[in-house]
């Protein structure tokens, strides 16, 4: 009984492999009730493996598992959540044409005789959830009318409506904004009061520091440590989840700016932005700051040709082209690397080879059309070297590989081409920050080689860290222009929220 | 169908019509096939002084009873996410089964029931388990078994019609009850329960969900592969029944019987607004889908146009509901 004030949570000696690759070994993890406990490590590893265990999605495993000091073991999800654990999905697992209460409530409505659903009462005990999350919604909204940030705080009221005494929260902030985050962290306080266990996974270094009590890192899947959070600083924490000194996340180097490259004037479209006018140089990286929402993917979309526009114009060089399609942007000179590289960067199931070069089959067949495989694996495993892609072969499938070097392989697909101007939206998007460091590193030298530079990012610090100039949109209207040297975290949040 | 677009757009009152529509996605939909029903059924009578008499009517019912009832199934599977390409097999291999126990004064007649209804249980379990358990695309499972299920039906029936059956079987599908058809009757109930089960129960919560999002259901604590198998089993046994149905209808068990029934029962889904992907649809809508192919089957027949072209029409029509379903969510 003495076990049971200490922890909540008890994982154990926890391995577990899977064909070919040893993803967890010997971890423990230990949870106190009433707490906050960040799970720290670098994409790959292991944090989702270990919470998938502990929610009995993965049934299968070696160690032991203890949860108020009794040993179990959970066959499926459902025993999970029956005992009192429940989890926050990194991905959204809304169910689209569902009402916000038929998702909340999925797998445990409140029915008669356990068959017939009380629709009465959940959309009551809904109403009561949304009040909590700060969501003023009819229960009874399709899923598929809510705003990204929206749905992430319906699921975040699920989770809660399980009365469970353990709480995951896999990146539960990553399409929230601010406010939304505030909210959050008061509904984790209340949630610490009624000595409710929080387990935290998140890459942004801030939350962490700012809501949790312990910290778990794991790295390559072995378990490195637990500490107290005011114990440690960000450095030491960096430090023990890349497993090295991470000095000079972003590179500092002189740069010599040339010719204007690219001009934009007075784009607008309708509903998404307007009024949108800068340039870009050869030699400079622009940064586009904003909040999710304000336009940024939209306005380098359309340069790209993937979104039309309705007014405005496009100068490439000193010349005014008109730019209809991704093709035209192409030709001219024009790469982006989409915010979504599953969607529109990758075939998952196609190799390494054949990702890189299905944009540029001309540059390797000849008048006869025919690809010629010699060219192929020599391009492509340049591409491969001169980028540092972690893979064994050009023939290893993209769906294997990790976040990092699938945007490496997303960006070398543009190289290849050898653009004028690359854009990169969102480049760092849940990639960890070994690999971060590294795609820093290669936007720079893009920069230095002569390449107009175009980062879209969500993140300050990437933004500061990267640009030369930074463009500030809200609302789709640009609200400010700052130069490396004026530019700190909250000049580009003010501007960013309107001010 | 032009009428019903205006029609909707009258019925909400000036900004607040986008939500509303919204909201009432589904009703809506009903609406507009009841529309195009009632206008196909105008259509005819305008064309045709029988197509209104209440036999004709009535025979109507009792021509789409089979379909409607295979089409309940099948909207089960697809809600889900999945398909079943067997039907016409199934209907044929259980018609069979069941004429088998059927002679005279040989089993109660509750026999050839239970084994055809059975029959389709046990068919509906094995394509279950293969999408489930052995993680088979539905669309192969099914088509082995739509082979297989033939291959039976001429394997228990020694290739030959099953003929001289009893009175009492016969009854099933030619007798009535006041007036009413049995298959009539046996739809109705069948469209009920459906109809009940899918929209008050947590078990047809939990077929929209997974069809909605099989990933999300299962990290809701939903018992996935065991709601998946249940649904090939519900529709197998609704095919059992169609079956049944069938072979009492023709007084025979015809191992022939049923080919290109599972595309007649998919096109009335499809017609009746259940999106192919899942998760979204009624079996109101698919009844309904099953009516509006049975009216138009029935007037083209009245007005004597050829079955050659009774296909091309229909095939079209199954063309436009969808691209009318398409412009109305966009």
């Amino acid at each position: 009984m003495e076990k049971k004030a200490e922890y909540i949570l008890g994982m154990k000696g926890i391995t577990k492999t899977f064909p070919g690759v040893n993803a967890l070994s010997n971890v423990e993890l230990k949870i106190k009730p009433g707490t906050v406990h960040a799970l720290m490590g670098e994409n790959g590893a292991g944090k989702s493996t270990l919470m998938k265990i502990l929610i009995g999605m993965y049934p299968e495993y070696e160690g032991e598992i203890f949860y108020n000091g009794n040993k179990v073991q959970f066959k499926d999800i459902k025993q999970a959540l029956d005992i009192g654990i429940s989890m926050i999905h990194q991905e959204l697992t809304s169910i689209e044409h569902m009402t916000i209460a038929e998702n909340i409530f999925l797998g445990k409505e409140p029915a008669f005789k356990k068959v017939w659903i009380n629709e009465k009462a959940m959309i009551g005990k809904t109403k009561e959830l949304l009040d909590r999350v700060g969501l003023n919604l009819d229960p009874k909204t399709l899923m598929k009318n809510l705003s990204v940030s929206e749905k992430q705080m319906v699921e975040i009221a699920k989770a809660i409506s399980y009365d469970s005494k353990v709480i995951i929260m896999d990146e539960p902030t990553s399409a929230i904004t601010d406010r939304e985050v505030d909210q959050l962290f008061t509904i984790i306080h209340e949630l610490k009061k009624n000595d409710v266990a929080i387990i935290y996974i998140s890459h942004k270094m801030d939350e962490i520091f700012k809501i949790s009590d312990e910290i778990t890192v794991l790295r390559d899947g072995k378990y490195i440590g637990t500490y107290k959070t005011e114990q440690l600083t960000i450095d030491q924490l960096v430090a023990q989840m890349v497993g090295r000194e991470l000095t000079d996340l972003f590179p500092q180097k002189k740069k010599v700016l040339g010719e204007e490259v690219l001009r934009v004037k007075g784009l607008k479209k309708a509903n998404a932005y307007r009024d949108i006018s800068f340039h870009v140089r050869s030699g400079e990286i622009v940064g586009i700051a904003g909040l999710m929402g304000a336009g940024r993917t939209e306005v380098v979309n359309s340069i790209f040709g993937l979104e039309s526009y309705d007014e405005g114009e496009i100068e490439f060089k000193g010349k005014q082209v008109k730019i209809k399609s991704p093709a035209d942007a192409i030709n001219l000179g024009i790469s982006l690397v989409s915010e979504d590289r599953k969607r529109f960067g990758l075939v998952l199931p196609l190799s390494v080879r054949e990702n890189m070069t299905l944009p540029n089959l001309h540059l390797i067949s000849g008048f006869s059309q025919l690809v010629s495989k010699r060219k192929e694996k020599n391009i492509v495993n340049e591409m491969i070297q001169e980028l540092s892609i972690k893979t064994p072969t050009g023939e290893q499938l993209v769906k294997n590989l990790s976040g990092g070097n699938q945007q490496k392989i997303v960006i070398a697909k543009s190289l290849l081409r050898d653009p004028d101007v690359i854009i990169l939206d969102e480049p760092t998007r849940g990639i960890d920050i070994g690999a971060k460091s590294e795609i820093y590193h290669l936007i720079s030298e893009l920069a230095e080689a002569g390449k107009a530079v175009i980062v879209v990012s969500s993140e300050l610090p990437e933004i500061l860290g990267l640009s030369d100039r930074i463009l500030v949109l809200h609302e789709g209207r640009l609200t400010g222009e700052l130069s490396k040297e004026e530019a700190d975290q909250e000049k580009i949040m003010r501007l960013a929220v309107g001010g | 169908m032009d009428n019903l677009k205006v029609q909707t757009n009258e019925s909400g009152h000036g900004a607040p019509l986008k939500k509303t529509f919204k909201v009432n996605g589904n009703l809506l939909k009903t609406y507009g096939l009841v529309i195009a029903l009632l206008l196909v059924c105008a259509i005819f009578s305008a064309l045709s002084p029988v197509f209104l008499q209440p036999t004709n009517l009535m025979n109507i019912l009792n021509q789409v009873a089979i379909n409607s009832i295979l089409a309940i199934g099948v909207t089960f599977v697809i809600l889900i996410g999945g398909i079943d390409l067997g039907l016409g097999s199934y209907v044929a291999i259980t018609g069979c089964l069941a004429a088998l126990f059927a002679h005279p004064n040989t089993y109660p007649v509750i026999v050839p029931i239970l084994l055809a209804v059975l029959g389709g249980v046990l068919i509906g379990a094995v394509n279950g388990f293969f999408v489930t358990k052995a993680k088979l695309a539905p669309f192969i499972v099914t088509l082995g078994m739509m082979t297989i299920a033939r291959g039976g039906a001429l394997v228990v029936s020694e290739g030959r019609p099953i003929s001289n059956l009893s009175y009492s079987f016969n009854l099933i599908g030619g007798g009535a009850l006041f007036g009413i058809p049995i298959p009539v009757i046996i739809l109705a109930a069948v469209f009920i329960i459906s109809f009940i089960v899918l929209k008050k129960t947590k078990y047809g919560r939990y077929i929209y969900a997974i069809g909605g999002n099989e990933e999300a259901s299962r990290a809701s604590g939903i018992q996935v592969n065991k709601v998946i198998l249940s649904s090939y089993i519900i529709c197998g046994a609704l095919a059992g029944l169609a079956g049944l149905i069938q072979a009492s209808r023709i007084t025979t068990g015809q191992p022939n019987v049923g080919v290109g029934y599972e595309l007649d029962a998919i096109a009335a889904v499809v017609i009746g607004g259940t999106s192919l992907m899942g998760g979204v649809g009624t079996v109101t809508g698919t009844v309904l889908g099953a009516l509006i192919i049975g009216v138009i089957n029935n007037g083209l027949d009245l007005l004597n146009v050829s079955s050659y072209y009774q296909q091309i029409i229909k095939g079209m029509i199954i063309i436009g509901a969808l691209l009318i379903d398409r412009k109305k969510t966009k």
